[in-house]
């Protein structure tokens, strides 16, 4: 446990210094406060006013940044540092396969959530400054939902990291997976029901295969319980899930997704070459 | 203590090794040479437990690879490219010696006698340090700790010539307690400090074959070096090796450490014309 400890906080401090942090963080941080320049809070839709309406913006941007922006950083640094050369000499010190990798996973994902949460702490905090009412609801679920994404898209980062040999090979695989959901996501799903070669049911379930749709209906979900955006989609996820049913498997899938990619990378990693 | 039995690699239908059959003793003093892809890096990253590999690679019996903390906790590696670590160099220092049990006050002692003090750069990124530093602190990070097998990529390349001789006198002091691996491109760069040398070619030992050990690791030779004429290169050189103007520039004084005399010698016949004089006599054993 030690050992896993001592990885993790190197890896914290090995991401401090490096430059993909410092944007990762600028990105956020200059989200939340776009935000709040462009008066967000005091816009109102679909009923949703305040700071309500800004974390609704704000997870939707996250959903389209985070993803993309953890893969690349993940699978760049880890495939880099492989390439470097540092993989070589840390491996070289007594430190075990499990204790490195796991260590590793620990250090990244503090790194990617902490700047995602921070921004939102710091939204929720300027908003109890200016009186503005704070949905700890919602917040605590975004929160939630934040945490389930970075892990998902972590722990695909390191899988890739760990079948991948070269950084070049690492980002384009990581590229490719990102794009692959995204099409999913609407585009080719929404081409197959149209020329009805699919019940609406088969389609649902590809769809909610696909973590990046169940975060966006999951946050859709908590200013829209009904899922009435969704249309008749929404009535196969309800059906299924029920609107709690939905809210919760939206945190589980994905984290479980995330964890059995991670550990699948952990079983290449530790099988083959290391450096 | 070391022992390769029918060691083989492949990267797709590349065979790095070949076959590697070896046994290494306490207290040899190896040097791997060979030409760029040899097998020096497949080899050492073997032993490391780093790469898979057809037959077995033993430390005292011990798999590298599958008892990776035990095994790897008794070698102290130096690579020959320092990695481009961000962290700061007291960080790098704390991993290390947490990892191995170590004092890193230990750590700190031996890079103040390479000549570098810790104190000062502890929040320097490593990254950002001179190659001359990076390997100082490497050294120190693995000769800080009781390490039995030291496997050393290039050591001394990139270090000046005063620590090179302190780097020698660090070695001599686990020469009976340690046993060595130390590669190079070049035979002249490592022959001092060996006591074996394997030759390496397309994956297979082509030369395996004991060194005469007359000169220690530790040993000092007083060299005086006279030349014909006043020359501001050859003065910058021999400055570099802490020698002494005796007079004009005409006449040189110093210190070689024993196994850099061959280094010393090269740097020399640059200015073969101009030197009229060279002469080694043995000072002391430290």
């Amino acid at each position: 446990m030690k050992q896993l400890w001592l990885t993790a906080k190197l890896d914290i401090v090995e991401s401090l210094h490096a430059r993909w942090f410092q944007i990762y963080s600028l990105v956020f941080g200059g989200i939340v406060a776009l935000l709040f320049l462009f008066g967000l809070t005091e816009s109102r839709v679909l009923g949703f006013i305040g700071l309500s309406r800004l974390l609704v913006t704000y997870i939707q941007l996250t959903m389209a940044i985070l993803p993309i922006f953890v893969l690349i950083t993940t699978v760049r640094s880890v495939a880099g540092d492989r390439e470097a050369g540092v993989f070589e000499y840390l491996l070289s010190l007594p430190v075990s396969l499990s204790a490195w990798f796991w260590g590793k996973i620990v250090g990244r994902y503090v790194m990617v959530f902490a700047p995602v949460f921070l921004a939102m702490v710091g939204a929720v905090l300027v908003a109890l400054v200016r009186g503005i009412e704070v949905p700890w609801g919602i917040f605590g679920y975004y929160t939630a939902l934040l945490a389930a994404m970075a892990c998902c898209f972590l722990g695909i980062g390191m899988l890739i990291s760990a079948l991948a040999r070269s950084t070049d090979m690492a980002q384009g695989a990581a590229f490719l997976v990102w794009l692959t959901l995204l099409m999913f996501l609407d585009l080719i799903l929404l081409g197959v029901m149209i020329q009805g070669r699919v019940s609406p049911e088969l389609a649902v379930t590809i769809a909610l295969a696909n973590p990046l749709q169940v975060f966006r209906t999951a946050a859709l979900s908590l200013f829209d319980p009904q899922l009435i955006v969704l249309g008749p989609s929404a009535f196969v996820i309800l059906d299924l899930f029920g609107s709690l049913g939905f809210k919760v498997f939206a945190l589980a899938y994905p984290t479980l997704l995330g964890l059995g990619s991670a550990a699948l990378g952990y079983h290449i990693f530790r099988r083959g070459d290391l450096p | 203590m070391i022992q390769f039995q029918n060691v083989s690699k492949t990267f797709r239908k590349a065979r790095v090794l070949d076959g590697i059959a070896l046994d290494i003793g306490l207290g040899e003093r190896v040097a791997l040479i060979g030409s760029n892809g040899a097998g020096k890096t497949t080899l050492i990253r073997c032993l490391l437990g780093e790469y898979t590999h057809d037959g077995q690679v033993l430390i005292d019996g011990a798999s590298p690879r599958l008892e990776r903390t035990r095994v790897l906790a008794q070698v102290g590696f130096v690579p020959q490219l320092p990695p481009p670590l961000k962290m700061p160099v007291g960080q790098l220092v704390g991993f290390a010696a947490s990892l191995c049990g170590t004092d890193p006050a230990r750590i700190n002692a031996l890079a103040a006698r390479l000549g570098l003090n810790l104190d000062i750069i502890q929040g320097q990124p490593f990254v950002k340090l001179s190659g001359g530093m990076k390997q100082k602190l490497l050294i120190a990070i693995a000769l800080g700790r009781d390490a039995r097998i030291l496997v050393l990529d290039e050591p001394a390349a990139n270090l000046d010539p005063e620590a090179r001789k302190i780097f020698f006198e660090l070695l001599a002091e686990r020469a009976e307690s340690a046993t060595m691996l130390i590669s190079s491109h070049r035979l002249n760069e490592v022959s001092s400090l060996v006591n074996r040398v394997l030759e390496m070619d397309l994956g297979k030992v082509v030369l395996d074959d004991k060194v005469a050990d007359d000169v220690s690791l530790s040993g000092i030779l007083n060299c005086r070096v006279c030349v014909k004429r006043m020359d501001a290169a050859l003065a910058k050189a021999l400055s570099t090796w802490k020698f002494r103007d005796l007079g004009d520039g005409l006449e040189w004084q110093g210190e070689v450490a024993g196994p850099d005399r061959l280094r010393f010698l090269g740097m020399i016949s640059r200015y073969v014309a101009i030197t009229s004089h060279v002469s080694f006599t043995e000072a002391q054993d430290v």
